[in-house]
């Protein structure tokens, strides 16, 4: 129709004049294909983890007796493998920390978002950010040389030097700068015209940051509880040295040596070097490899999605 | 509006009552608390940094020379790091070499070439649920990939198959860091090499990676303080505990297939050695790792500070 | 049955008065972001060594149009184009077309000015580099590219200096610089000017007039009286709000001589855009 009206450009290029330059177009697909591959590859050694763990942790629970699985302790060489010793151990060591590091972490953030300023910023999250780099082997060291006697020996004289409760707050001190960072990017994500609103109609700053700040970042909060839960639970060198490794019986008390997951996979696997072929023992490995995946995985997806929510909101 | 407020006479008095806080008691103590809070996290790192260098101190002062280079001794005045450095050395050198490349590469697909639909969110997402498994957890994929399958490649437990556990188990991060400092960088400027008639890979290389590099560096030194500090996935790996057989130079590439250890893995089995005098050089092994570990860390600091001063 | 009825309407209107040989052409252009059609039916000429220029309310899809000439459009996700744009007689969109090369031939210049955080020298040569050009040439194209940007005479002190440092106005120049320095023969600009004070875009309006010379320009412009001064021929874009669901798609009510778009419109929602009283 209209078509026909419009003066039509008469060719004075042709086709190949726009071609572009083959070489370069070559090297084009080349560079990509490279980077698919390296995304591919990150993407395939990912699958790898859970496929490794599912196919050996399946094995284990096909040739294991059952009731091997609930009696008084973690003893994969002899046959006995309590998983509720485990459990139990991981959920104290867990407790101890997150008590200690929630409420530390959660304080300092509201500190630096609501109350610092620019300066004394820049001169604490250096010490929080050196804090986060401090290797675990050396908090487990810390924990069981200073901790547990400084501390968890005072609190209860009775308790032996290894004990669940040190190892816990070495696990806390692990934990402080995630739940301080991931709180303060929360509470920092809160427009600042909600503080105003609030200022301006007179409201001090404590009732600003309680009322106003913190109810706004909630989710973020939690989901910053629910990432260091997920790394309390996953951390095994503080638990290895400070929390007594080589006592396996079941207990439920925080000043007793006891196993947490992590820490039997490490003991097992560091204990000799005959782990392979001795059938269950080795594949207790993966199963319990496979519930701490599951566990942390899960919390960690939960933590993102809120995350990720919050993002969207502002 | 709220200009007006102000102007109000009466409500100007109300305000200056809650600046001054002389009746805010409330105030004053939630504020204090909160110090304290910041000053325990503060007081917990000093008191941790002198315990350490409290202990290690006479072994650092007194054989420094000969605690760098000896090897692990059942007697403690005699035992030295070496054979831990050796082996953290080349962790670091292999981690450098496989999870930053590869790290880096894969972020800038997801970034500049994936894309932005659902499977990549996904992709994405996944990357960072991964980021939080425990390096325990990748310790046992690492010893069915490398020690078990790859073992002609590998030599089974040498550092090389740990060094890959490492590498795999920060790749992650390096991706999710790499992937925020690209997506940081303008789309204007994107657009502008475009423009100009630029590929895609002439304007990644151009501008896209130059504009990155610093929150890049920063990542990927976080990443490497962190890998040079994991004992968990070596000792699943297989890191020795005790004295090593192999008996090569620091720089001797041979340790890569032979049988290993590492600091971490030293101070880990030091700190549970009650004998008479593991705890000195225990601490003055923590010593050696901390400024390897935390140099690395300043360094990303630094470098982040300065580039966020600058833009 | 009303989609037919519009057409016709954007038809008669959209015929380009006789004119010397096209540099680009649209025809039926319809571009779609998703499963959302941004603008339909789109038919426009561009002369040679001609300004034209695009005006319309917000959300009309005039940028839209703009990158389907230069082929920008391809950047972002869930964009598609159908119809045919033609430069020089040859189809943008054929397959056999390298983007890449089409870019280079028709330079574009952003809203907000983007030099690259580099020296005002490397922002230059930055397309004749990648195009391969021998680097011998690259002083004799930054003092010309600079030149005809009007831009020599203040930056000639300070090549190596970071352009992040220059003024807002002198940034935008570079940008023409560098789209200069590619040897284009069309010039895109998507609103040059909003970021400037008015000074600035005088120069900038000054000389887009020599420009005019040795390039085809279609700039993109909400200023009325910009576009008065500078264009020799406007194209006017509006929104239709579809009357069964709440879709609103771009269409071009009117394509004719600047003076005639302003004086004497033949179409009653130009009047109307351009005497203020819609938009
Ligand atoms: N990247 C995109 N994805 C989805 N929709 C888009 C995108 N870019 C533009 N649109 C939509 O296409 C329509 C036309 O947008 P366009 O930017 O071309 O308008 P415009 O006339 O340039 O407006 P303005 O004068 O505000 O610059 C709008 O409805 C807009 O929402
Ligand atoms: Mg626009």
């Amino acid at each position: 129709m209209a078509m026909t009206d419009l003066p039509l450009a008469t060719g004075v290029l042709s086709i190949g004049d726009l071609a572009g330059n083959r070489r370069r177009r070559g090297r084009e697909r080349r560079v990509r294909r490279f980077f698919v591959a390296a995304a591919l590859t990150s993407l395939v050694i990912s699958a790898l983890i859970v496929g490794s763990l599912a196919v050996e942790a399946g094995r284990f629970v096909l040739s294991v007796d059952l009731s091997a699985l609930w009696t008084t302790g973690w003893f994969p060489r002899e046959g006995f493998f309590d998983v509720k010793t485990l459990i139990t151990a991981t959920l104290i060591v867990t407790a101890v920390a997150m008590l200690v590091a929630g409420p530390i972490g959660f304080a300092t953030a509201v500190y630096l978002s609501e109350y610092a300023g620019a300066r004394t910023r820049r001169l604490l999250k250096p010490v929080l950010e050196t804090l986060a780099g401090v290797p675990s082997v050396v908090l487990g060291f810390f924990a069981l040389t200073w901790i547990s006697p400084h501390i968890v020996q005072w609190i209860e004289p009775a308790a032996p030097l290894s004990n669940l409760a040190s190892a816990g707050l070495g696990v806390a001190i692990l934990t402080i700068p995630l739940v301080a960072s991931v709180s303060e990017d929360a509470m920092s994500s809160v427009p600042r015209s909600l503080r105003e609103a609030a200022s301006g109609l007179g409201a001090r700053r404590m009732t600003t940051s309680l009322r106003v700040v913190v109810p706004a970042a909630v989710s973020g909060l939690v989901a910053a509880a629910i990432l260091a839960t997920s790394r309390a639970i996953g951390e095994t060198m503080v638990v290895l040295i400070a929390g007594g490794a080589d006592q396996a019986q079941f207990t439920a008390s925080p000043f007793q040596p006891s196993l947490t997951m992590t820490a039997a996979m490490a003991s097992l696997a560091g204990g000799s070097d005959a782990v392979v072929g001795q059938g269950n023992a080795y594949q207790s490995l993966f199963f319990v490899g496979l519930m701490l995946f599951l566990i942390t995985f899960g919390l960690n997806v939960a933590a993102n999605r809120i995350v990720r929510r919050v993002r969207q909101k502002y | 509006m709220a200009v007006a407020r102000v102007l109000d006479a009466g409500m100007a008095d109300r305000v200056k009552v809650s600046l001054t806080g002389a009746r805010d008691g409330r105030g004053f103590l939630f504020r204090t608390l909160l110090q304290l809070a910041l000053l325990l996290t503060v007081v917990i790192l000093a008191a941790l940094l002198v315990q350490v260098l409290t202990l290690g101190w006479e072994t650092l002062a007194t054989r420094l020379g000969d605690f760098l280079t000896a090897e692990s001794r059942s007697r403690a005045h005699e035992a030295g790091v070496f054979q831990g450095l050796r082996g953290t050395l080349w962790i670091g050198v292999i981690t450098t070499l496989v999870a930053f490349p590869l790290g880096v590469s894969a972020a800038v697909y997801l970034e500049e070439y994936a894309p932005r639909n659902r499977m990549t969110a996904f992709i994405e997402l996944n990357i960072r649920n991964l980021a939080g498994v425990p390096s325990v957890v990748y310790g046992i994929l690492a010893y069915t990939i490398f020690v078990t399958l790859l073992r002609p490649v590998t030599g089974g437990k040498t550092a090389l198959s740990g060094a890959l556990a490492v590498a795999v188990l920060v790749l992650p991060v390096v991706i999710i860091t790499s992937a925020e400092a690209i997506r940081a960088v303008p789309d204007s400027l994107r657009e502008a090499g475009f423009g100009v008639g630029a590929t895609r890979w002439e304007v990644i290389r151009s501008h896209v990676l130059p504009y990155a590099a610093p929150g890049i560096l920063t990542g990927t030194l976080l990443s490497l303080g962190r890998a040079l500090g994991e004992a968990a996935p070596l000792i699943l790996v297989g890191a020795v505990a005790g004295s090593v057989g192999y008996s090569g130079g620091l720089l001797d590439p041979g340790q890569l297939r032979e049988q290993f250890t590492a600091m971490p893995i030293v101070i880990a089995t030091w700190s549970t050695n009650a004998r008479p005098g593991f705890d000195q050089i225990t601490a003055a092994a923590i010593v050696v790792l901390l400024v390897v570990v935390l140099m690395a860390n300043a360094a990303a600091i630094g470098l982040r500070n300065r580039f966020e001063k600058k833009r | 049955m009303t989609v037919d009825l519009d057409s016709a309407v954007v038809a008669k209107g959209a015929v380009a008065p006789p004119a010397p040989l096209p540099v680009l052409t649209a025809n039926d252009l319809q571009v779609y972001y998703g499963d959302f059609q941004a603008v339909r039916n789109v038919h426009l000429a561009i002369p040679r060594n001609e300004i034209v220029a695009m005006i319309g309310p917000s959300g009309c899809g005039k940028s839209t149009v703009l990158r389907c000439f230069n082929r920008m459009n391809e950047l972002i996700d869930g964009c598609r184009v159908t119809g045919h744009v033609c430069y020089h007689g040859v189809d943008l969109y054929d397959p056999r077309v390298d983007a890449v090369e089409v870019r280079r031939r028709i330079g574009m210049v952003f809203q907000k000015p983007n030099p690259f955080p580099k020296s005002v020298y490397e922002n230059v040569v930055f397309g004749p580099r990648i195009a391969g050009v021998a680097r011998a040439e690259f002083d004799g194209i930054v003092e010309s590219s600079l030149r005809k940007a009007a831009l020599w005479d203040e930056v000639k002190d300070r090549l190596k200096a970071s352009a992040l440092g220059l003024s807002g106005g002198q940034q935008q120049r570079l940008c023409i610089a560098r789209a200069i320095a590619s040897n284009p023969d069309v010039l895109l600009m998507d609103e040059p000017c909003s970021a400037l004070d008015p000074i600035a875009t005088g120069r900038i309006e000054d000389l887009m007039h020599e420009l005019k010379a040795d390039y085809t320009i279609v700039i993109v412009t909400h200023n009325m009286q910009q576009a008065a001064r500078v264009s020799d021929r406007t194209a006017f874009f509006t929104v239709e709000v579809s009357s069964d669901s709440d879709r609103r798609t771009g269409v071009l009510v009117e394509y004719d001589d600047t003076e005639k778009i302003f004086s004497n419109p033949s179409d009653s929602r130009t009047e109307n855009y351009v005497t203020g009283r819609f938009g």
